[in-house]
């Protein structure tokens, strides 16, 4: 898998941060994940689990403390120059278009930027029309002299869609890419992310906090906790079938026509928050919280689940992967099988 | 009927000329009812929130009628205004940080109604209220003495909801109260507003641009487009079968998981709401409808009872809808 | 948004330039104030420029003087004449140059200097912006007086001693300025957005920063000049300017040495007193007008 052509890979990666009065918060705190071409792969979790964090250190914004970052087989060096090259590879899309263009620039300028810094000379316009039309603003040639303010939430995601783009890279990453815009315009950028996969191959890790856009678009996702992901797999089983006591929390809370919900379990509403990644509970980080454990259904693994941390889930692509005690008791050790 | 909306209308005059934000809403919420108001940005449904406190700003052009338990709002003297506001109907609003006072404990910010409309209260008595209600909203009494920093985004919005309930008011107004909140959070503050709607028998007004929030929590919804409502009905029927093209797709950007339609398919509009300043002729929808009939564009239907798929178009009086592919019986959505 | 089929990036850019300034200029135009400074301040530079048509530079010769000593107005000399007999009026016409001048590029240094000091020690920061910022600190705190006439004492009294020294202590505050604008766009989400596209400093602060801060520091430049022109005033006044050449402060100075008080020849100190005060009035309602229209940064955007 690792060695997979234009796969964005982390091992073992960790990021902490320095806190006033020598604490230290560990936003991820050991993660392995894989992101090739043509696959979406959405990671969901609370804000606060470190999401954000693991995706800036993915694109090299943020330096990783322990673990690799490896795009192609080649690990991430931070020079300039070897930054320089990778992204032209990987491409950031922000939360909020409107903050994420610059109110002086034009829709050109700020398409124009990614080809400007690679020194990218010959055809300028064309292919910025081209990255503008790939991202469904047609015709282009009408949105070049346009300020993001004369735009709506939806056009400025595509330009910003757009500028990530026009290097022509393997990948995107894309950091809540439509919680800020409306309801109804939101589906049309998730078919635009959907529509550049299937047709020319782009792969996208979506950091999100919604499950059901996870179902919409992606075809793998990781459920992350303070710091750590604790179940990965097909969105199929994740979210269907989920294992994990936090992923069957999510799943279960989610609001649905009441149709629907008569065939769901009960609602399992989590006491309490998350807690701060520098008070990350010894042994399994969710037992504080865990259903499971309050029900007393984790009797039997109670002693791992408070002294014992769990093994760091695997990259791998295929099986539905767990990290918790009792789904380990009940069936059986997949991780050691990998 | 506790609050009742009649043909209310709002126009900002601003420098772009006149912008009609409400453009004629007849509604209703009954005491112990929660009706849910949907819609993107823009549409008008923060207007008709602000409009029931009379907190809209200068440039608002107000006209209908607001009655709250018969009274009229919009006539109403601003002494008796005053009262109404934490009495009779108070608000929740959504940025809790922006809401609250940064540099007064919380416990004196949730007092602070109390003793400026119950003249008989003592400030013990009100302090030992406001920690009543801490407990009753699920933060220990002893968080009185926090400062809002202190505190997390859930646990803000808990504070703001304690506060809305201070004065025992018969409506209480939610405006995107849980939108900033994440999944697990929300989940616990709805499970809170709908406890507390049940426990005291208030009405409630919920207003939300997640059209599955409103069918978790809601008895009826209004879904709102370009100023006007567009569909009303159950809750739970608005969102899982809706009777109005924008509803269907409003609802389709919250997929239900496990849905094999959903998957892979986001749904979604093509464009964009319209300008309020330059509204389409005929139906405001029509230019983003993908079942439009020649006689959207030429006239704006009006909100009527429609038949139900399945029902053999019978029209359920429960169910109106502006839409006049709806109101012949056929489906919305493609 | 018209078509614009087939049109160089050059050319696009030159269209939103143009765009953007007239835009600008709109918002400028409906500032009254800052009209009434513009035209004051347009009469002012017209009658600098022509000064050398209007009236010859012998007039401002000791030697070639015909007027008597501190005379009154007349016909000949419409604002009367100082001690040595030569026209206040051409004094204060001639002066009028070597203020604007000593104004406009002392602030010229002093905000080339603010800019690049604030937008580096705000962009780059670390172990550089902190001593950046001391050192802007430093200097912001030395009584300007004290400073200038030590520097002068050291350098020699001349033109570009007073220039130096007025941008000397003028820089800090545009650095702080600067700095405060450039702290605000760095937490933008478009400079991650160029640092992920694999911007460099260079790009980040050029394309980015400066553009954002330039139209604060021009509205900001427009009320440094005044203050530079009143120091270059005081700093002649004291005696410490360039003694070759008149400038509205080295007339005062001679004026007060010469006992103009007490001679009671208000013509004498009058003329270029006001000047100062007319040239401060309209740079000051320029750059009020200015700050106007640049500071709601967000204007029309809503």
């Amino acid at each position: 898998m690792s060695s997979e052509e234009k796969t964005l890979t982390a091992r073992d990666l960790r990021v902490e941060f320095g806190l006033p009065g020598g604490r230290v918060a560990r936003a991820v705190d050991g993660v392995d994940l894989d992101v090739a071409p043509g696959e979406i792969v959405a990671l969901a979790g609370e804000s606060g689990c470190g999401k954000t964090t693991l995706a800036r250190t993915l694109l090299g914004l943020e330096r990783a403390t322990g673990g690799t970052v490896a795009f192609d087989g080649v690990p991430l060096r931070y020079s300039t120059r070897a930054l320089k090259a990778y992204r032209r590879q990987v491409q950031l899309v922000l939360q909020d278009p409107t903050g994420a263009l610059n109110p002086r620039h034009t829709v050109y300028d700020a398409v124009a930027e990614g080809l400007r810094i690679h020194k990218i000379h010959d055809d300028e316009p064309g292919r910025v029309a081209e990255a503008l039309s790939r991202a469904g603003l047609r015709p282009p040639e009408q949105f070049f002299l346009a300020y993001p303010h004369e735009l709506s939430g939806g056009q400025r995601q595509r330009v910003v869609i757009a500028g990530a783009l026009v290097l022509q890279p393997s990948l995107l990453v894309a950091d809540e890419p439509v919680a800020s815009l409306d309801a109804s315009v939101r589906g049309e950028i998730l078919s635009l992310l959907l529509r550049l996969k299937e047709e020319q191959g782009l792969g996208a890790l979506v950091i999100t906090h919604d499950l059901g856009l996870a179902w919409s678009i992606a075809d793998r996702i990781a459920i992350m906790y303070l710091g750590r992901i604790v179940e990965q797999g097909p969105v199929e089983q994740v979210l269907t079938a989920p294992r994990h006591p936090y992923t069957r929390a999510l799943v279960s809370v989610l609001p649905a026509a009441p149709a629907v919900k008569a065939a769901v379990a009960e609602p399992i509403v989590l006491a309490g928050e998350l807690p701060d990644a520098s008070k990350i509970p010894g042994g399994c980080r969710f037992r504080p919280r865990c259903q499971e454990v309050a029900s007393g259904n984790a009797a039997a693994v109670l002693h791992q689940c408070s002294g014992e941390d769990l093994h760091v889930l695997g990259p791998e692509a295929e099986p539905h992967l767990v990290a918790c005690h009792l789904d380990r008791a009940l069936h059986g050790d997949a991780k050691m099988a990998a | 009927m506790l609050l009742e909306f009649k043909d209310l209308r709002v126009t900002y005059r601003g420098s772009r000329g006149r912008l009609p934000a409400v453009r004629g809403v007849d509604l209703a919420v009954d005491a112990g009812e929660t009706l849910g108001i949907a819609g993107e940005s823009g549409c008008g449904k923060s207007t008709l929130a602000m409009a029931v406190l009379r907190l809209l700003p200068k440039s608002a052009e107000v006209s209908g009628e607001i009655l709250l338990d018969g009274e009229d709002l919009l006539q109403m003297g601003w002494g008796r205004l005053r009262a109404v506001r934490w009495t009779g109907a108070s608000i929740v609003f959504q940025g809790a940080m922006h809401s609250l006072n940064a540099v007064q404990r919380i416990g004196r910010q949730i007092a602070e109604p109390i003793l400026v409309h119950e003249a008989k209260t003592t400030p013990a008595a009100a302090a030992r209220r406001a920690e009543a209600l801490l407990e009753r909203v699920g933060l220990p009494a002893s968080r009185a003495r926090s400062y809002p920093h202190e505190l997390s985004g859930g646990q803000r919005q808990r504070v703001m909801i304690a506060m809305a309930l201070a004065c025992d008011p018969d409506l209480v107004i939610a405006d995107e109260a849980t939108t900033a909140l994440d999944v697990m959070v929300q989940a616990q503050v709805l499970q809170l507003i709908a406890e507390l709607v049940t426990e005291r028998g208030v009405g409630l007004m919920m207003i939300s641009h997640d059209l599955s929030v409103l069918s978790a929590v809601c008895d009826r919804a209004a879904v709102m487009y370009a100023g006007r409502i567009v569909e009303q009905g159950p809750a739970g029927e608005v969102f899982a079968n809706a009777r109005h093209p924008y509803s269907a797709a409003l609802s389709a950007a919250f997929p239900v998981i496990g849905d094999p339609a959903a998957r892979m398919s986001p749904g979604g509009l093509a464009g964009d709401p319209p300008d309020p300043v330059r509204l389409p002729e005929g139906c405001s929808f029509r230019p983003r409808c993908a079942v439009a009939v020649e006689r959207c564009g030429a006239e704006s239907p009006e909100l009527l009872a429609v038949p139900v798929r399945g029902s053999a178009g019978v029209a359920d009086a429960a169910r109106v809808s502006a839409c006049f592919v709806a109101q012949e019986g056929m489906p919305v959505v493609l | 948004m018209t078509a614009t089929n087939a049109l160089s990036p050059r050319a696009l850019r030159r269209a939103r330039r143009r765009q953007s300034l007239s835009r600008s200029w709109a918002a400028y135009r409906s500032q009254k104030t800052g009209m009434w400074g513009l035209v004051l301040l347009g009469a002012i530079v017209v009658l600098a420029i022509a000064t050398p048509v209007l009236i010859d530079a012998s007039a401002l010769s000791v030697t070639q003087a015909t007027g008597g000593r501190m005379a009154p107005p007349s016909a000949e000399y419409p604002l009367g004449t100082d001690e040595t007999g030569r026209s206040v009026l051409a004094l204060t016409l001639w002066g009028s140059r070597l203020s604007l001048v000593i104004g406009l590029t002392a602030t010229v240094v002093a905000i080339v200097i603010g800019t690049a000091v604030g937008v580096t020690s705000g962009h780059i920061g670390g172990w550089y912006g902190w001593i950046a910022l001391r050192l802007s600190d430093w200097f912001m705190v030395l009584p300007s007086l004290v400073v200038a006439i030590a520097l002068l004492a050291v350098l020699g009294r001349s033109m570009a001693t007073t220039i130096t020294v007025i941008a000397l202590v003028s820089w800090p505050g545009t650095t702080r300025l600067v700095r405060a604008q450039t702290l605000t766009v760095q937490s933008r989400p478009y400079l991650e957005r160029a640092k992920a596209l694999g911007a460099g400093h260079w790009h980040q602060m050029t394309k980015h920063i400066l553009p954002n801060v330039l139209p604060l520091v021009l509205a900001s430049a427009t009320l440094l000049v005044p203050s530079a022109i009143l120091m270059e005033s005081s700093l002649a006044w004291l005696g410490l300017g360039d003694p070759g050449v008149v400038s509205w402060g080295s007339i005062l100075n001679r004026a007060s040495e010469n006992g103009a008080v007490s001679a009671h020849a208000w013509w004498y100190l009058l003329p270029p007193g006001l000047a100062i005060l007319l040239v401060v009035l309209a740079f000051m309602l320029c750059g009020r007008a200015l700050e106007a229209v640049f500071n709601p940064r967000l204007r029309g955007e809503s």
